[in-house]
């Protein structure tokens, strides 16, 4: 039974198809918000078979174990993550007390490996872009941890589930979420890198900025890795800011859960589409002077709406 | 300053045609006028080779075959569509058609005699 | 992270054509920039010494695809003055409305790449799909969208007949509504701002030491237009603004350039009611008699200036270019440095460089006006392999697939 959990529903089998999905959906959407057609469906699966289709290079002078290893990390890492976000129901088989630190802890686990990756590459664009990957954490990691801590607060437990089945008790309480949500939208296009804050690999500037050395099968990997990121984000997003499935379970739950998740989505895409790239210094400014302080206030929120319905 | 100003332009687009034209399935016709493949009318030819002189590219051949019978063989991998050749042509051999669709993988087939696509 | 070198082309997705800036970084600070141009380089001045004057006029053409109708209208003012032909009234609004209609498309083309190279991919998408409307026009009216073939020696090709006025008059009031919506969003949209507002500053007094010319100029401040300060075609009769704004960096060029799009709209609709009557082009001899001429005009980049020497022959004695990026490039230069790289590619886009229009080949001479050499093709091809053994690049190690 949790084999099948593990490995099919809602595993790496569900996980892998939802990306790939959930990419389709933001190219569609970015194309058509530019008055385009965008892809058809079957687009982003036959980007991935193309690329496992063709050769690999690694540069003479880069550390080619790491070079290797960094790409499977990220995969690694944004797999396991996802196991311990609820989908359907309140729980999941793997919960614990605890299990929100550990699921941040390994989200952060991928840029680090595009760091790794990129400085082994030996080439001055991925060296300008794992610098400027590291310091991009620096901007939406701070905020993005403090205001996954407000509903923990509120709901004064540790595990998403425990989150989740909270605000299926009380689910107009994900009102007081408001702020939490819109700031960890931002900080989550921050995390996935892309525009206004995509940087590290800012293509006109320093062409493809961290990955400029990978192709073949590891440039499949982390295009894997960077679509189930934004599902993976996506899930933890609807669970902890937006409540989950409200304690629905089977067949409505799952609905709800794509609900959620698509409507993040399309969030994730307006906004890539509405913005300009901005530079490191003005994110690093503009994400300390606006969204920590926000993140403070949602903090205050909670506290008080705990104080109040206790 | 506004932050986000285009938000509003965008999402009315998600309720518009795309502007892209799915070709080759649909095709746009050129204008009247528009400078495609040049035509050329063996009658009317003297062979007085003003064409040839004009051509920035060297891309046009007038070939004697017979008595007063003169062909063309225009190079259209060097043409460059100007219909200076047409405008040079005191006898009006020379005509331009819309056709752009001229694209050929092959470079033997390039230079075609316009004797021979009649 | 110590002193790195970012080679910025010349094959780099921020440029649209090959040029090499080679840039010494110290984090994301740029410390010293080298600029090499050449790339381009197509031998089009000893060309033209090969081929008559009206083969002349489609390779003179062929120069720049976004800015050839200003060449061939200088090229040919150039052999019209030394040959003494006086071009019809209706040939000279002509080449004014087709001028205009160039510049048109040209500022939209910069403001989409603009876009693009800060990373704005919609507003890109959106210009380009309204350039479209300009594009068709200009099909409609000379027989291509780019390139259009519309000069000859003495006056033009074509005619602008009663359906064609009537398209542009439906178009311009769509163009007109879709630049003032982009100029709202240049001045509003707050990524816009932060990314154009203080970056690629050129203040009015470096402007006019290092000879800027075009957009460029004029966004520091620079009064300078050809158009109104030296009359060509019928520019004497048709009333417009030069703009001009002192904020002198790319926030300023943004705003000159679409304010200019402007100005074209009102030039073009006055130009097509005022369309004087007669005929479209003079009769020119073959054979140009002896004299030289040099003619200036303003092409959407700045000043293009061409001087033609002619030899009484069919063919020009020497024709010489100078593209107004040329002028440009020293001004860019300056303003590369002390910035971060992400500045770079908006930098050098802000210029609107056009490397094809650029490279020529300028011969330096010593103090002592040495004659120079010659090389044979032996020796030129010995010099480069050297040059790129001394820049580290090791032959053995290239493998040549059979």
């Amino acid at each position: 039974m949790s084999l099948v959990y593990l490995f099919v529903f809602p595993g790496t089998l569900f996980l892998i198809l939802y990306a790939l999905w959930s990419e389709w959906v933001d190219r569609k959407l970015y194309a058509r918000f530019q008055n385009r057609i965008g892809p058809p469906i079957y687009q982003p699966i036959a980007d991935v078979i193309k690329l496992l289709a063709k050769e690999e290079m690694c540069p003479d002078m880069a550390d080619r174990r790491v070079f290797v290893i960094a790409p499977i990390l990220a995969v690694a890492s944004v797999m396991t993550a996802f196991l311990y976000i609820p989908i359907w129901s309140t729980s999941t088989p793997y919960s614990f007390q605890g299990d929100l630190i550990v699921v941040l802890y390994l989200l952060t686990l991928p840029p680090l490996a595009f760091f790794l990756g990129a400085w082994s590459s030996s080439s001055p664009f991925a060296s300008v872009g794992s610098v400027r990957v590291i310091t991009q954490l620096f901007a939406y990691e701070a905020p993005l941890i403090v205001v996954f801590l407000a509903p923990a607060i509120l709901a004064g437990t540790w595990s998403i589930s425990g989150i989740t089945t909270f605000f299926a008790r009380h689910p107009v309480l994900i009102l007081t979420n408001i702020i939490g949500f819109g700031v960890s939208i931002v900080a989550w296009q921050g995390k996935l890198e892309r525009i206004p804050f995509d940087i590290p690999e800012a293509e006109t500037e320093i062409a493809a900025g961290s990955f400029v050395e990978y192709s073949g099968k590891l440039l499949a990997f982390i295009r894997l890795a960077l679509d189930m990121e934004m599902v993976v984000g996506a899930s933890l997003i609807s669970a902890v800011q937006l409540g989950g499935s409200f304690g629905a379970g089977g067949i409505a739950g799952l609905l709800i859960y794509f609900a959620k998740t698509m409507f993040i989505v399309f969030l994730l895409a307006l906004i890539k589409s509405v913005f300009a790239r901005i530079r490191m210094d003005q994110m690093l400014t503009q994400c300390w002077k606006y969204l920590i302080p926000l993140s403070f206030v949602q903090i205050l929120i909670s506290i008080i709406v705990k104080e109040g319905i206790s | 300053m506004k932050v986000g100003k285009m938000v509003n332009e965008v999402i009315l687009h998600l309720g518009r045609k795309p502007a892209t034209v799915r070709y080759p399935f649909e095709k746009i016709e050129m204008p009247e006028g528009y400078r495609g493949r040049i035509i050329y009318e063996a009658g009317a030819c003297t062979g007085c080779r003003l064409c040839e002189k004009d051509c920035p590219a060297f891309a046009i051949e007038i070939i004697e075959v017979g008595e007063k019978q003169f062909v063309a063989r225009i190079h259209y991998d060097r043409c460059i569509y100007c219909a200076q050749c047409v405008e040079s042509c005191h006898k009006n051999a020379l005509s331009i058609s819309a056709e752009y669709e001229l694209a050929e993988v092959d470079p033997i087939v390039l230079p075609l005699t316009a004797y021979e696509l009649f | 992270m110590g002193k790195l070198t970012l080679p910025i082309g010349p094959q780099h997705p921020a440029l649209k054509e090959p040029g090499n800036f080679e840039l010494t970084v110290e984090g994301e600070t740029v410390v010293d920039a080298k600029i090499n141009i050449g790339y381009n380089h197509r031998g089009i001045e000893k060309a033209c010494e090969e081929r008559s004057y009206i083969q002349g006029i489609y390779l003179i053409e062929r120069i720049c695809g976004i800015c050839s109708h200003a060449h061939t209208t200088c090229f040919c003012q150039a052999v019209e003055e030394i040959a003494g032909l006086e071009v019809p009234r209706r040939a000279q609004a002509i080449r004014v409305l087709i001028a205009e209609l160039e510049r048109i498309h040209s500022h939209l083309l910069w403001l989409g790449v603009a876009g693009h190279e800060i990373g704005f991919d919609t507003l890109l998408m959106y210009v380009w799909r309204d350039r479209e409307i300009v594009m068709d026009i200009l099909a409609m009216i000379s027989g291509n969208r780019v390139n259009y073939g519309m000069n000859t020696i003495g006056g033009v090709r074509r005619d602008v007949d009663r359906g064609h006025i009537d398209k542009i008059k439906e178009a311009l009031p769509i163009l007109e509504k879709r630049t003032r919506y982009y100029l709202s969003l240049a001045s509003e949209e707050a990524t816009f701002i932060a990314r154009t507002k203080g970056i690629g500053v050129l203040s009015q007094e470096m402007a006019l030491r290092y000879g800027a010319v075009g957009p460029t100029a004029r966004a520091s401040g620079v009064d300078r237009d050809l158009r109104r300060d030296e009359p060509y075609a019928l520019y004497g009769e048709i009333p417009f603004n030069v703009i001009t704004t002192d904020t002198a960096d790319i926030y300023g060029r943004t705003v000159v350039r679409v304010l200019e799009l402007l100005e074209c709209y009102q030039m073009i609709a006055y130009l097509i009611d005022h369309l004087p009557e007669g005929e479209i082009r003079v009769r020119a001899p073959r054979k140009i008699p002896r004299g030289e001429a040099v003619s200036r005009l303003e092409a959407p980049r700045g000043e293009d200036i061409h001087y033609v020497a002619a030899n009484g022959t069919n063919r020009p004695e020497r024709v010489r270019v100078r593209a107004p990026t040329l002028a440009n490039w020293p001004s860019m230069a300056v303003m590369l440095l002390g910035r971060y790289i992400a500045d770079v590619p908006i930098t050098v886009a802000a210029i609107d460089p056009c490397f094809g229009c650029t490279d020529r080949s300028i011969t330096i001479r010593g103090r002592d006006d040495d004659p120079g050499e010659t090389l044979s093709w032996d020796r030129i091809r010995r010099y480069g392999i050297t040059w790129y053994e001394r820049k580290g690049v090791d032959f053995r190690k290239v493998r040549v697939n059979p």
